[in-house]
């Protein structure tokens, strides 16, 4: 008998150790190309060619940051990426966040079916929608424009979904006494009901931040002219043309380190609420 | 005159969802509509598509892609090759991956849980163009991984110039044929103009770098998804059967799995979905070179209706290109459908 016990305790230290091996392995392949990344955009070029493995830049320069300030239009690309994502952002929020309450709380007619209908826009393919979008902009006279880049996208049927989910969650009770103390629709949805939807309002707040703040396509079909470029295409034209060379590496990946740093941040931060949302996408 | 409550409830309703209404109809259904009509035309991208002047084609556009003997087939069909091995290898292998790792990190004896999550999670948060330019760095052809793979000996490949597909360089390597010299019973002839020998290339090296840096992005999402899966199967169930004697493995497969069986169909659902979409990477990385070998049809629509003004052309492809996803869908579904005797 104490040998078996003996054999399973030294099977469970083995199996934890695998464990540890397999998890440790892992997290090295998925973390070190960042570490890689951000060293190689503080070591100079011929450094950051020579030896690209190595995580400490010999000798440390902020040359690559320099350049990516004075002599790329970093700056206007930061810019944009900020007014297009901030009022994605907020447009989002707002507007799904009606559009859900109401799909969830309030009986009006044609309810059901506009609620298939988020269902079916959620089932089209992002990439089937490159064209259609640029023509619907072409004819209404707002390509190449902010209006473009944001309004489009301002409104997006997965967010809609979350937010009906999440209001049909929660108890009705408050609404009805705030509803029998003579507070109209909008006062209950706007004092009551979204005050409750915090934990739902900053998961879709933080969805919204991430995929606005690294959409590529979208921009590639709305606007052309370079002083409307947001940070993913700057950084896609910055890139293209020198496929493999090893040339301005650590100017490249120093760019990338700017459109990396804003989502790292929120990530680190709020890290609970991008697991809830990526396990809502789970839901759908 | 008063409206009844009902009245009311029902015009507060339509109001609350007319901004999303309005959005989504204006830039997602009209658009489609629109789209439908240019595929087929023959627009050019000048003026409206819908003047008098635009010359009507029917299904040519259509027709192009599949019976007539062209380039815009040939190069439609090398992209739908590009794309099958794409979603082939991708999906199992990030499935495979995800499930591992949410597997080992939900092993109740280990500590840190908390921090090998985010560590295998946060690549998929951030923005893929950034990403590409790091996988274009650590894959330059004397980046970190052709040095990583010298330390061991290895010369590795100039990665984004080498479009040679790894099923040729396989069976050549199995010495089954000349690579160089291919028989002629396979180059001679293949369905939609594309020979058998093209067919079976294979993804080629540098789009084996894309799946890569894919896997590497997507499958901690899911091991997310299967992570919460897990903590939702209930412990007095393992419990029992390890009562019963069940080993590790059996317990995997008997209790385990079972349980993840909505989540895993999910999982394989979406990542092929998004596998038919790939854009960004290409995009960034390849542009389809070398070769045509990573050209795929989302990013093959995109340059002929932006680069080469063949608008109706390029929306006829997206629309394939939905055809081919729902229709995937489907055939996966019908596939993993319970079987009940």
């Amino acid at each position: 008998m104490a040998t078996v016990r003996a054999d399973h305790g030294a099977r469970t230290v083995a199996s934890t150790f695998v464990g540890y091996f397999i998890l440790i392995f892992f997290a090295l392949v998925f973390i070190y190309p960042f570490v890689i990344q951000l060293s190689a955009s503080f070591k100079t070029e011929p450094n950051a060619a020579l030896n690209p493995l190595n995580p400490v830049p010999d000798p440390f320069v902020t040359d690559a940051y320099h350049k990516v300030f004075l002599s790329t239009d970093m700056p206007l690309w930061l810019g944009n990426s900020l007014i297009v994502t901030i009022a994605i952002t907020l447009g989002r929020v707002l507007l799904d966040s009606m559009a859900g309450y109401a799909l969830a709380r309030l009986r009006f007619r044609g309810r059901k079916a506009l609620f298939s209908a988020v269902i079916a826009i959620l089932a089209v393919p992002g990439v089937v929608l490159f064209i259609p979008k640029f023509l619907v902009l072409k004819q209404f006279g707002m390509y190449d424009t902010y209006t473009a880049l944001i309004l489009p996208i301002i409104a997006d049927a997965g967010g809609v979904f979350i937010m009906k989910q999440f209001f049909e969650s929660i108890p009705r009770s408050v609404e009805e006494a705030a509803r029998i103390d003579g507070a109209g629709t909008w006062r209950t949805f706007w004092s009551v009901v979204l005050p409750m939807g915090r934990p739902a309002l900053i998961t879709l707040t933080i969805i919204s931040f991430q995929s606005s703040w690294n959409e590529l396509p979208h921009s590639l079909v709305a606007v052309q002219s370079p002083d409307l470029y947001t940070l993913p295409r700057g950084l896609a034209v910055l890139v293209s043309g020198s496929l493999g060379s090893g040339n301005q590496y650590p100017l490249k990946l120093g760019a990338a380190v700017l459109a990396t740093i804003p989502v790292a941040i929120i990530f680190v931060v709020f890290q609970r609420y991008f697991v809830r949302g990526a396990n809502e996408g789970a839901d759908k | 005159m008063r409206l009844s409550a009902k009245a009311r409830e029902n015009i507060a309703g339509w109001l609350f969802v007319a901004p999303v209404i309005v959005i989504l109809g204006l830039f997602m259904l009209l658009p489609i509509l629109m789209a439908m009509w240019v595929s087929l035309t023959d627009w050019n991208g000048q003026g409206s598509p819908f003047k008098s002047g635009v010359p009507f084609v029917g299904v040519d556009n259509y027709a192009k892609l599949f019976t007539d003997d062209g380039l815009t087939r040939q190069d439609f069909m090398t992209s739908v090759r590009n794309n099958i091995y794409y979603v082939g290898i991708v999906v199992p292998v990030q499935t495979v991956l995800a499930l591992g790792l949410a597997l080992v990190v939900n092993a109740r004896m280990l500590k840190g849980k908390g921090f090998f999550r985010a560590a295998f999670f946060f690549p998929s948060v951030t923005s893929s163009v950034a990403i590409s330019v790091v996988f274009l760095f650590i894959f330059a052809s004397s980046g970190a991984v052709n040095n990583l793979l010298a330390f061991f000996g290895i010369q590795g490949p100039q990665w984004f110039a080498d479009a040679r597909g790894i099923l040729h360089l396989a069976l050549g390597g199995l010495g089954l044929v000349d690579v160089d010299n291919p028989p002629s019973w396979l180059t001679d002839g293949g369905p939609f103009g594309l020979s058998w020998w093209d067919w079976l290339a294979g993804p080629s090296v540098a789009m084996s770098t894309i799946m890569l840096l894919v896997i590497w992005t997507t499958s901690g999402t899911f091991m997310l998804m299967f992570l919460a899966a897990l903590q939702d199967i209930p412990v007095t169930l393992e419990e029992a059967s390890m009562l019963d004697g069940a080993g590790r493995w059996k317990r995997l497969r008997y209790v385990t799995l079972p349980m993840l069986k909505p989540t895993l169909f999910l999982v394989l659902t979406m990542g092929i979905i998004a596998t038919w979409q790939v854009f960004d990477q290409v995009y960034v990385m390849s542009q389809g070179a070398p070769g045509k070998t990573t050209l795929t049809p989302a990013y093959l629509s995109y340059t002929q209706a932006f680069d080469n003004f063949e608008y109706g052309t390029g929306t006829a492809i997206s629309f394939v290109l939905f055809a081919i996803i729902v229709l995937f869908t489907i055939a996966q579904r019908w596939l993993l459908r319970e079987r009940n005797a």
